[in-house]
C-alpha cells in the first residue's frame, strides 16, 4: 500500500470533474504512479468481485437446488444446472407446504397495514409538526420511545392482552388478520411518526396559509395540500414500511399460532420456519428451496425494478 | 376557530394514539409490574414478590451466558460490518482508473450497489433458512460440500457450524458462524450509506486537498473518514441494535434455539424460553426490563460518545 499516487483528482464519487487548472507535474514526479493506480485498480475489481459473488452465489445456489429432484440435491449438492428442471417443487411447496396460503395471507395483512401505518402515521405526525397543543411534546417523545424499547420486553402481556380480547371480540383475538394489522400499525407507528414529523416540518408555512385563506378546512388542507407536497417522504417510508413488514417473523410466531382445527392463517416468515423445521422429518430439500425462493424472488424482483428509490428509500430511514 | 382546531387535532390523533397506546405502551407498562411479581402466565394466581426476579438474574447462570453472548455481538457486529462496508465502499469510489476527469469509481460500480443491497431486502428468516443449508453439516451443505471437493475438509469430520460449541478465540465457534451471516447480510447495506455520505462530501474540499498534493490513500483517510464521522456513528447505534435482534437466526438456526449446549443463548431466547416453555412469565418480564434498561444506556451513551459538532457544509 505505499504506492501513493501522487494524482490530483477527487474522491468523492464515480462523477468527478477534474479541478480546474490542474498541473501534470505532480505524476511526473512520482515514477510509477501510474502502474499503481492501475494495480490498485485490478485490486478494487478483484475485491469487489469476489464480495459480488459471495452475495450472488448463495442466492442463485437456492433457486437452482429448487430446481433439482430430491435424490439430485442430495448426490450432487453444489451443481447449479439441474438435470431437469423440476417445476413440481414449486407447486409442491406452494400447496402442501402451505406456502400458497401464506403467502397470499401476507399480502392481505400488508395491504391494510401498509396503507393504514402510511395514513395514521402522517395524520399523527402533520398534527404533531404543525399544530401547538398542550401535551404535543409528551405524544411525541411517547412515539419516540417506541424507538428503543425492544419488543421481547412487550411480548408475554402483548400476547396475554390480545388472548383477552379475543375472547370478546374473536376478529381482534390471536389467528386474526385484522388483529395483526393493527398489531402491525402499531408497531410501526413509532417510526413513521419520527420520520414524517420531520419531514412536515420542513414543507413551507406559506402554501398551508394560502390555502386556509381560500377557506380549505384543517383536514382538506392536510389531504389535498400538505399530503401532496409530502410525497417523496411517503414514497421513502412506505418502502421502508412494506420491507420490515414483510421481513415480521416474531410478531407473527407470537400472535397467529393456530389451534388444530383453525384456518391456518399465519404469514410467509411462519411458512418458512414451519417448512425448515418439518425438512428434518420428512427431507423434502427441494421444497424446502422452492418455499425460500418464492419468499424471497417477489421481492427481489421489486427491489431491482424500483432500485434506486429503495435504496435511497431505506437509506434515508437510517441518516434523518 | 379555536374549537375547530382542537376537534381536528384529537381527530386525527384518536386513532393512531389509542393503537399505539393498546398495542406497545400498555403492555410495556405490564411487563414492568409483572416483573415483580412470580406470575407463571398461565392461572390468575400471582404474588407480589418485590425486586426478587431481578436479584435472581444476578445469579443466573444462563443469563450470566446470555448477557456475554450480547456484548459479544454488540461489538463484533458494528465493528466487522462497518469495517467491511468502509473498505467496499472505498474501493468502489476510489478503485477506478484515472484519466483526465481524476480518480474515479470502479466501473460497474452501480452494478455492484445494486448486488451487495441484496441481502437487505431478504427478511432475515429467508436468510436464516438459507444459511442454515449453507451450513449443513455434511457434503450436501454448500460449504462442507465445496472443501470435501477441494479435500480441504474430509468427509467423516466435517465443519459442524451451528453445532460447534468448542470456543474459538473464548467464544463459541456457533457464535462466530452467526455473526459471519449478519455481517453478510449487513455490509452492502452500509456500505450504500456510506458511498452516498461520501458523493455528498462538496468537490472543492478535495480540491484544496489536491492542491496540496494530497493523493488518494492520503485523501480518504485525511479527509473522507473523518468527514463520514457522523454517518458512521448512526450506523454504529443501528447496527448496535441490530446485534441486540440476532434472535431471529438463533431461533431458526441453532439446535433447541440458543443451543449447544447453550451456547449460543442470548437475552431474547433466555427470554422466550422462560416465558413460554417454562412458564415464568414474571421472571421472564424482568429479564424483559433490565434488557430495555441496558439498551436504553446503551444507546445513550453511543449517542454521548459520538456525539460532536455537526459538519455543515
Amino acid at each position: 500500500m505505499s504506492t501513493v499516487t501522487h494524482t490530483p483528482g477527487g474522491l468523492a464519487g464515480p462523477d468527478q470533474t477534474p479541478p480546474p487548472g490542474r498541473t501534470p507535474e505532480p505524476r511526473a514526479a512520482v515514477g510509477g504512479g501510474r502502474a499503481g493506480a492501475r494495480f490498485f485498480n485490478g485490486f478494487s475489481h478483484l475485491f469487489l468481485a469476489v464480495w459480488a459473488i459471495m452475495v450472488v452465489y448463495p442466492l442463485l445456489w437456492v433457486v437452482m437446488s429448487a430446481l433439482k429432484t430430491d435424490s439430485e440435491v442430495i448426490r450432487k449438492p453444489l451443481s447449479l444446472i439441474p438435470e431437469r428442471l423440476q417445476w413440481g417443487n414449486f407447486a409442491r411447496a406452494w400447496t402442501e407446504g402451505h406456502i400458497g396460503s401464506f403467502f397470499l395471507n401476507t399480502v392481505l395483512v400488508l395491504t391494510g397495514s401498509v396503507f393504514l401505518t402510511m395514513l395514521l402515521g402522517s395524520m399523527a405526525a402533520y398534527v404533531l409538526a404543525r399544530y401547538e397543543f398542550r401535551g404535543n411534546r409528551l405524544i411525541y417523545y411517547m412515539f419516540l420511545s417506541g424507538l428503543t424499547l425492544p419488543i421481547y420486553l412487550a411480548a408475554v402481556p402483548l400476547f396475554k392482552g390480545v388472548y383477552n380480547t379475543g375472547v370478546v371480540l374473536p376478529f381482534l383475538g390471536p389467528n386474526s388478520h385484522f388483529m395483526l394489522i393493527l398489531v402491525y400499525v402499531a408497531w410501526s407507528l413509532s417510526f413513521t411518526v419520527f420520520f414524517m414529523h420531520s419531514f412536515f416540518r420542513t414543507l413551507p408555512n406559506a402554501i398551508a396559509e394560502a390555502g386556509m385563506v381560500d377557506g380549505a378546512s384543517h383536514s382538506r388542507l392536510f389531504f389535498s395540500v400538505m399530503l401532496p407536497m409530502a410525497k417523496p417522504g411517503l414514497i421513502s417510508i412506505g418502502i421502508f414500511n412494506v420491507l420490515g413488514q414483510w421481513n415480521q417473523w416474531y410478531l407473527p410466531t407470537l400472535l397467529m399460532q393456530s389451534v388444530a382445527g383453525e384456518p391456518k392463517n399465519q404469514v410467509i416468515s411462519q411458512g418458512l420456519i414451519e417448512l425448515s423445521v418439518n425438512q428434518g422429518y420428512r427431507s423434502d430439500w427441494s421444497g424446502l428451496f422452492a418455499g425460500v425462493t418464492m419468499a424471497m424472488l417477489p421481492v427481489l424482483i421489486v427491489y431491482i425494478v424500483f432500485q434506486r428509490q429503495v435504496q435511497s428509500g431505506l437509506t434515508a430511514g437510517v441518516s434523518k | 376557530m379555536r374549537h375547530g382546531v382542537a376537534r381536528f387535532v384529537t381527530g386525527f390523533l384518536a386513532l393512531p394514539v389509542g393503537l399505539y397506546l393498546f398495542y406497545v405502551v400498555w403492555p410495556f407498562l405490564q411487563a414492568a409490574g409483572y416483573s415483580l411479581t412470580d406470575w407463571g402466565g398461565y392461572s390468575d394466581r400471582q404474588q407480589f414478590v418485590g425486586l426478587d426476579n431481578y436479584l435472581r438474574l444476578f445469579s443466573d447462570e444462563l443469563i450470566r451466558k446470555a448477557f456475554w453472548h450480547n456484548v459479544f455481538f454488540l461489538i463484533t457486529v458494528p465493528l466487522f460490518t462497518i469495517a467491511l462496508a468502509l473498505f467496499l465502499a472505498f474501493l468502489l469510489n476510489v478503485g477506478g482508473r484515472e484519466d483526465k476527469a481524476g480518480i474515479r469509481g470502479v466501473f460497474g460500480s452501480g452494478l455492484y450497489k445494486v448486488i451487495f443491497f441484496f441481502p437487505q431486502v431478504l427478511s432475515l428468516v429467508v436468510i436464516a433458512v438459507m444459511w442454515q443449508q449453507i451450513y449443513r453439516a455434511d457434503g450436501q451443505g454448500l460449504i462442507n460440500g465445496m472443501l470435501m471437493k477441494i479435500g480441504l475438509v474430509s468427509e467423516d469430520e466435517p465443519i459442524t457450524f451451528m453445532y460447534d460449541p468448542e470456543p474459538f478465540l473464548g467464544v463459541p465457534a456457533v457464535l462466530w458462524w452467526l455473526l459471519l451471516i449478519a455481517v453478510w447480510s449487513g455490509a452492502g447495506f452500509y456500505m450504500v450509506l456510506f458511498s452516498a455520505a461520501m458523493q455528498s462530501i462538496p468537490k472543492d474540499v478535495y480540491e484544496a486537498a489536491i492542491l496540496d498534493g494530497a493523493g488518494r490513500f492520503h485523501t480518504f483517510f485525511r479527509i473522507t473518514l473523518p468527514l463520514l464521522r457522523d454517518t458512521v456513528s448512526v450506523a454504529w447505534v443501528y447496527l448496535g441494535f441490530i446485534a441486540l435482534d440476532m434472535y431471529a437466526l438463533v431461533f431458526v438456526m441453532t439446535p433447541s434455539q440458543g443451543g449447544p449446549n447453550h451456547a449460543s443463548e442470548i437475552f431474547a431466547s433466555v427470554l422466550n424460553f422462560t416465558a413460554f416453555q417454562k412458564g415464568q412469565f414474571g421472571y421472564a418480564c424482568a429479564m424483559g426490563v433490565a434488557l430495555a434498561i441496558f439498551t436504553i444506556l446503551l444507546a445513550a451513551l453511543q449517542l454521548r460518545i459520538t456525539r460532536r459538532e455537526r459538519i455543515e457544509y
